[in-house]
C-alpha cells in the first residue's frame, strides 16, 4: 500500500518517521526536510525511498541507519533505498520545518536571488535569527555543514547560520 | 557487453575528474588561507566525493561480481584513471586553486547541463543532482577570480601566472576520446563540441571581468583522459590508496 508522505494514518509509523532527524540539525525531522519520497507498507513491512540533500552529505548514511532502528523499535521490518531522483531542493522543506529551523537559530532558505544579493552586496533580505533584523551580511558562502552558509547581523553583531537555497 | 564496457569507462572518466579534484581540495583541509575559504574548499571537496560515490556505485553495479565503489576508487593503477590533466595540477598557491577550480567549474556546468538529458536515466539523475552544487561552486570560484584579478598588484600577478600555467590544459577537456564519441552517438554522453563553444565564451568573459589576459600559449597535448598522466597523479595515488593497499578491504 502506498502511504502519502503528507498524511500518515498509522500512528506508530508516523511516530517512527518523525522521530528521526538530521544529526546536524536535530530539530528537523526527516519528514520536515522532505527527504522521504516514497512510503509503501505491506502488513508489517515498510519500504522507504529517501533522497540525499547533498550528494556527499555524510548524514545520509546515519539517517538511513536511524530510520531502520526507529522502525524496528516500533515493530516494523524495513527496507530503505537511497534514490537520486527527484533531486532534492530546499522547497521540499515543509512550512513547519522552516519555523523549526528559525527557532533553532538557522535562517530558513529564501530563494537563489536573495543568496546572490547577499553575496554581491545587494538588497538585504535574510533575517537575523537572533534579533530579527534584515541588516545582515554573508560572511561565507559555505558553513559548518554542506547545507549552511555563514551570516552576520550588523545590528546585534551576532553570527548565525543560513540554510543555503538549493534549487 | 561492449556497450557496458564503454559506459563503465565513461562513468570512470566522469567520476575520476570529481575524485582527483576533490582529493586536491581535501589536501587543503586545515591549510586554507583563512577559515572561510578553508571551509569552502573542503565543502566543495565533499560535494565532489558525493558525486564520485554516485558514479562509482553505478559503475560497480554494472560490473557486477564483487565490485564495489571502494575497489573502483582505490584499487586501480595509474593508467586506469581517466581524469583530465588539469585536475591533478598542484595547489601551488591560492590563485592556482581558484583558477583551476574556475576552469573546471565552468566546464562542469556545461557538461552536467547536457548530461541532465542523457538517455541513461541514472546519469541524468546524478547530473540533475550535481548541477545544483556545481552552480554554487562556479559562483564561488568566479567571484574569487574577479576578486583576485581586480585586487592588489600581487593578487593580480599571481592570478595571471596561474592562468598562464593552467589554461594550456583546457583543450583536453574537449578533445573527444573514442569512448566519449561512442557515448555521444548513443545519446548517453555529452557533445563536447557544443560545450566548447559555450565554455570558451563564458570563461573569456569572466577572465576579462577579472582584468586578466587570455594566455597566448599553445594548448598542451594532454592525455589524462586516456590514462596517460603527469607524474603528479602518482603522488596523489600514493596517498589516496595507502590505506586500502596496506590494509586490503578495510572499512572505516
Amino acid at each position: 500500500m502506498v502511504v502519502s508522505t503528507k498524511h500518515i494514518e498509522n500512528q506508530k509509523l508516523k511516530e517512527a518517521l518523525y522521530s528521526v532527524s538530521d544529526p546536524e540539525i536535530p530539530v528537523l525531522s526527516v519528514m520536515d526536510m522532505g527527504i522521504i519520497q516514497k512510503i509503501q507498507t505491506k502488513g508489517n513491512h515498510v519500504y522507504l525511498e529517501i533522497i540525499p540533500t547533498y550528494t556527499g552529505c555524510p548524514a545520509m548514511d546515519t539517517i538511513a541507519m536511524d530510520l531502520k532502528i526507529a522502525l524496528t523499535e516500533q515493530g516494523f521490518e524495513s527496507e530503505i533505498k537511497l534514490v537520486l531522483s527527484p533531486a532534492w531542493t530546499t522547497d521540499m522543506i515543509t512550512d513547519e520545518g522552516r519555523q523549526k529551523l528559525e527557532n533553532y537559530g538557522i535562517a530558513p532558505p529564501m530563494d537563489s536571488t536573495s543568496d546572490k544579493a547577499a553575496l554581491l552586496n545587494g538588497k538585504r533580505l535574510v533575517k537575523c535569527t537572533n534579533c530579527g533584523s534584515t541588516n545582515t551580511v554573508m560572511v561565507s558562502q559555505f558553513g559548518s555543514t554542506p547545507c549552511k552558509a555563514l551570516f552576520k547581523c550588523e545590528d546585534c553583531l551576532e553570527p548565525f547560520d543560513y540554510f543555503k537555497c538549493l534549487k | 557487453m561492449e556497450k557496458n564496457e564503454n559506459l563503465i569507462h565513461y562513468l570512470l572518466m566522469l567520476g575520476d575528474n570529481s575524485m582527483i579534484l576533490g582529493h586536491r581540495l581535501s589536501e587543503l583541509c586545515g591549510h586554507g588561507p583563512n577559515l572561510e575559504t578553508d571551509i569552502a574548499l573542503t565543502n566543495i571537496s565533499l560535494d565532489f566525493f558525493g558525486q564520485v560515490r554516485s558514479y562509482f556505485q553505478y559503475a560497480a553495479q554494472l560490473k557486477g561480481e564483487d565490485f564495489n565503489e571502494d575497489k573502483i576508487a582505490f584499487l586501480r593503477n595509474e593508467r586506469q584513471y581517466y581524469n583530465a590533466t588539469l585536475l591533478e595540477q598542484e595547489n601551488n598557491d591560492f590563485a592556482y586553486v581558484i583558477v583551476r577550480q574556475f576552469l573546471f567549474d565552468a566546464f562542469h556546468k556545461e557538461l552536467l547541463e547536457q548530461l541532465m538529458n542523457s538517455k541513461d536515466t541514472t546519469i541524468a539523475a546524478i547530473a540533475t543532482k550535481s548541477i545544483k552544487e556545481c552552480r554554487y561552486h562556479l559562483r564561488f570560484s568566479s567571484e574569487w577570480l574577479k576578486r583576485l584579478g581586480n585586487g592588489t598588484e600581487e593578487s593580480h600577478q599571481k592570478a595571471q601566472l596561474a592562468l598562464n600555467d593552467l589554461y594550456v590544459y583546457c583543450h583536453e577537456l574537449f578533445a573527444e576520446s573514442e569512448v566519449e564519441r561512442k557515448m555521444k552517438e548513443s545519446g548517453i554522453g555529452a557533445d563536447l563540441d557544443a560545450i566548447k563553444h559555450n565554455y570558451l565564451a563564458i570563461i573569456h568573459q569572466l577572465i576579462a571581468e577579472a582584468q586578466l589576459k587570455i594566455p597566448e600559449t599553445i594548448q598542451r597535448v594532454a592525455k589524462g583522459k586516456l590514462g596517460f598522466h603527469s607524474e603528479k597523479l602518482g603522488y596523489i595515488l600514493t596517498e589516496l590508496q595507502y590505506m586500502q593497499r596496506a590494509y586490503p578491504d578495510m572499512q572505516w
